[in-house]
C-alpha cells in the first residue's frame, strides 16, 4: 500500500501570539514552529499500516520553518521517502491554498491512501485533508482513530462522539484525516535523526503555482473576551491548597 | 442566491443532535428562511418537531448512518441546486467532514470553528476560533458555509410541524467506494464519568502516566473519579472512557478540577457547564481560566499533594 503523509509546521501554541500591525494575522517572524501534532499521529498510523500491509510511506512538507527537522525525523522513524516543496510560505497559507498545492503534487504521484492530521490549530477555513479530498474528488473519512487493512482496502475507525465509533470500509484511493494513531507516535533518538540528515535523502521540488485557491479574508484577529475570568488564587502551593479546601467546603461539594 | 439558510440536521440512532435547535435558532435569528436538511433512511419522521420553516428530506439506504461519501454527495447536490444564502453545520465529526467537502466541491468559502455569525446586507460575517481558541478571527463569509461550535448560539425555543419536501437522492449514492461496517458503542464496563459528582481531570501538563497517581490520590481524598483530556487518553495514560470533550464525554459535575489542561475549545465544550471549576495550569493565559471559577498557576506537582493532604485531614476530622 502506497501511503502519502502531508506534514505541516504550525505555530507552537505555548508561545505568546503577537499580532501583526494590521491585526489580521499573527506575527510569524518571531514565533516558534513545530510539527502539527495530528500530522505526527497520521505518520504513526501510516507506519503501522505499512508494517501490517507492506508498501511505502512518503512524507511531503512545504518549506516552512523547521520542516527539514520534521521530514528527517519522519525518515528516521521509518518513512521511505521525504519530499520538500520549496516556495515562499513565510506569510502562512490558508487550508484551501495548502490543499490546492497538495492536490496538484499528488495528481502526479501514484498512491493508494493519504493519511493526514485531522486538523491543525490554523484551520480557520477548514481542515486541509477534507479540502484536499474534495479538490481531488476522492472519498474522505475524518477523525480516524485507526486505519487497518481490510479486504484489499482499509477499515477506518471513525470517532463520532460520546465514545461511539463507526467502522467504515473504504475501497480504492482515499484521504483519511487522522485524529489519533492506534499507538502513541514512536520515539526516535536524535542520533538517528542526525543520521537521516547526513544521508540527505530529502527530495526537493518547487511547489506548483495554484493561483488564488480561496480561503477567507480575515478582517481582524483578537483575543476573545471571556465572559467570566477565573479568580486567580495567589500565594504558594500551601496557601493555594488551603484556600481551595475552603472553597470546596463552602460549596458543600464534600464534607470537609 | 435565495433567502434560504440550510441547516444540516445531524441525527444518530433515531435521535436529533442538540446542535439542530441551535443552528435552526440562529438561522431564524438571522432573518432567513430556516430550512432543515434531513439526510437519512426512513428518517423523515424526525422532521416533526424541528424548529424549521421547511424541511428538505433526502432518503436513501446509504444515508442510514453517517457515511461520509454518501452524505457529501447528497449535501453537495442540494447546495449546488439551491444556492442558499448560508449553509450551517455543527462543528462535530459529521460537520467538520461535510463542511470541508462541500467547500472544496462548490467553491464556497468556509468558516470553521464558528462562534459568531451576522449578516451585513446579504453577506455573512463570521467569527471563528483559531490557534486553539487563543484568538478569534472575524472573516467575510459571503454566502458560504459555517461549521458552528456547540453552544455558540441559543437553541430555538419550541418546535413546529414544518412542511417536508422530498428531494431525490443523487445517482452517486448508488456507486460508493465506502461501506458502513459497524457502530461500536463505548465500553460500558468502566465508570461512567457523566454520572460522577466530582472529576479530577488531567491534561498534557501531568507529564506522564506515572504522574496520574497524583490525581488519583486527590480523587481518593474527595471520593472522586479521574478523567482526562484528549492528549492523555490518546497517549494511553487513561482509558478512552475517561475522556472529557467533544469526541469524548460531556460532563456536568458539581466540581471539576482541571490539572494541567490548557483548555482547547474541544475540551471546554465537554466541561464548561460544570457547577464549580477549579483550574491549575502554569500558563496564566491558558483558555481554561476563561471558564474556570478559580484558578492557580502553581505547579500541579506541588499543589496536588498539598491539596490531597489537607483534604484527607479535613475529611478525616469531619
Amino acid at each position: 500500500m502506497e501511503i502519502v503523509v502531508p506534514m505541516k509546521q504550525t505555530v507552537d501554541l505555548v508561545e505568546e501570539l503577537e499580532l501583526t500591525d494590521d491585526g489580521t494575522d499573527v506575527d510569524r517572524e518571531f514565533l516558534k514552529f513545530v510539527a502539527n501534532e495530528w500530522d505526527e499521529q497520521a505518520l504513526e498510523e501510516a507506519l503501522l499500516l505499512k508494517e501490517a500491509a507492506g508498501g511505502s510511506v512518503t512524507v511531503i512538507g512545504l518549506d516552512e520553518v523547521d520542516v527539514d527537522q520534521t521530514l528527517y525525523a519522519a525518515l528516521a522513524k521509518g518513512a521511505d521517502r521525504a519530499i520538500k516543496l520549496s516556495g515562499d510560505f513565510e506569510g502562512g497559507l490558508t487550508s484551501h491554498q495548502r490543499a490546492a498545492i497538495l492536490a496538484q503534487v499528488l495528481g502526479d504521484m501514484s498512491f493508494d491512501l493519504v493519511l493526514i492530521g485531522v486538523q491543525s490549530p490554523e484551520d480557520l477555513d477548514g481542515q486541509t485533508g477534507v479540502l484536499l479530498a474534495g479538490t481531488m474528488e476522492l472519498p474522505h473519512v475524518s477523525v480516524a482513530i485507526g486505519v487497518e487493512p481490510h479486504e484489499g482496502g482499509v477499515k477506518v475507525s471513525q470517532e463520532i462522539g460520546a465514545g461511539v465509533v463507526h467502522e467504515i470500509a473504504v475501497d480504492g484511493r482515499a484521504v483519511i484525516g487522522v485524529q489519533a494513531a492506534r499507538q502513541a507516535p514512536r520515539y526516535v533518538a536524535i542520533s538517528r535523526v542526525r543520521a537521516a540528515m547526513q544521508s540527505g535523502d530529502l527530495a526537493e521540488q518547487a511547489a506548483p503555482d495554484t493561483g488564488d485557491a480561496g480561503g477567507l479574508t480575515v478582517r481582524r484577529l483578537f483575543a476573545p473576551e471571556s465572559g467570566s475570568q477565573a479568580e486567580m488564587l495567589s500565594g504558594d502551593a500551601e496557601e493555594v491548597a488551603e484556600r481551595l479546601v475552603q472553597i470546596i467546603s463552602e460549596r458543600g461539594v464534600v464534607k470537609a | 442566491m435565495g433567502s434560504e439558510i440550510l441547516v444540516l440536521v445531524e441525527h444518530h440512532e433515531g435521535a436529533v443532535h442538540d446542535s439542530a435547535a441551535e443552528l435552526l435558532g440562529k438561522a431564524r435569528a438571522l432573518g432567513g428562511e430556516a430550512v432543515a436538511v434531513l439526510l437519512g433512511s426512513g428518517a423523515r419522521g424526525l422532521a416533526d418537531g424541528l424548529p424549521a420553516d421547511r424541511v428538505l428530506s433526502v432518503d436513501h439506504p446509504s444515508l442510514e448512518r453517517f457515511l461520509p461519501e454518501a452524505y457529501t454527495a447528497a449535501l453537495t447536490a442540494l447546495v449546488k441546486e439551491r444556492e442558499p444564502r448560508l449553509t450551517l453545520v455543527a462543528n462535530t465529526t459529521v460537520g467538520m467532514e461535510l463542511a470541508g467537502s462541500l467547500s472544496a466541491r462548490t467553491g464556497l468559502p468556509l468558516a470553521a470553528y464558528c462562534v459568531g455569525l451576522e449578516l451585513e446586507g446579504d453577506s455573512a460575517v463570521a467569527t471563528s476560533q483559531v490557534f486553539g481558541g487563543k484568538l478569534h478571527a472575524e472573516v467575510e463569509l459571503g454566502a458560504g458555509i459555517a461549521s458552528v461550535v456547540a453552544g455558540a448560539f441559543p437553541p430555538a425555543e419550541g418546535g413546529g410541524s414544518p412542511a417536508v419536501e422530498d428531494v431525490a437522492p443523487p445517482a452517486a449514492l448508488d456507486s460508493l467506494s465506502m461501506r458502513f461496517l459497524a457502530r461500536v458503542e463505548p465500553d460500558s464496563s468502566d465508570v461512567d464519568i457523566t454520572g460522577e459528582d466530582i472529576l479530577i481531570s488531567v491534561g498534557r501538563g501531568i507529564g506522564g502516566e506515572e504522574n496520574i497517581e497524583l490525581a488519583q490520590e486527590l480523587a481518593d481524598a474527595l471520593g472522586a473519579t479521574v478523567s482526562g483530556s484528549r492528549p492523555v487518553t490518546d497517549a494511553g495514560w487513561l482509558p478512552k472512557t475517561r475522556q472529557v470533550g467533544k469526541s469524548g464525554q460531556t460532563v456536568k459535575p458539581k466540581l471539576y478540577i482541571a490539572c494541567g489542561i490548557s483548555g482547547a475549545p474541544e475540551h471546554l465544550e465537554g466541561m464548561r457547564d460544570a457547577e464549580l471549576i477549579i483550574a491549575i495550569n502554569t500558563d496564566e493565559k491558558a483558555p481554561i481560566f476563561d471558564v474556570a471559577h478559580y484558578g492557580s498557576t502553581e505547579d500541579l506537582f506541588d499543589l496536588l499533594p498539598e491539596l490531597t493532604e489537607r483534604l484527607e485531614a479535613a475529611v478525616g476530622a469531619g
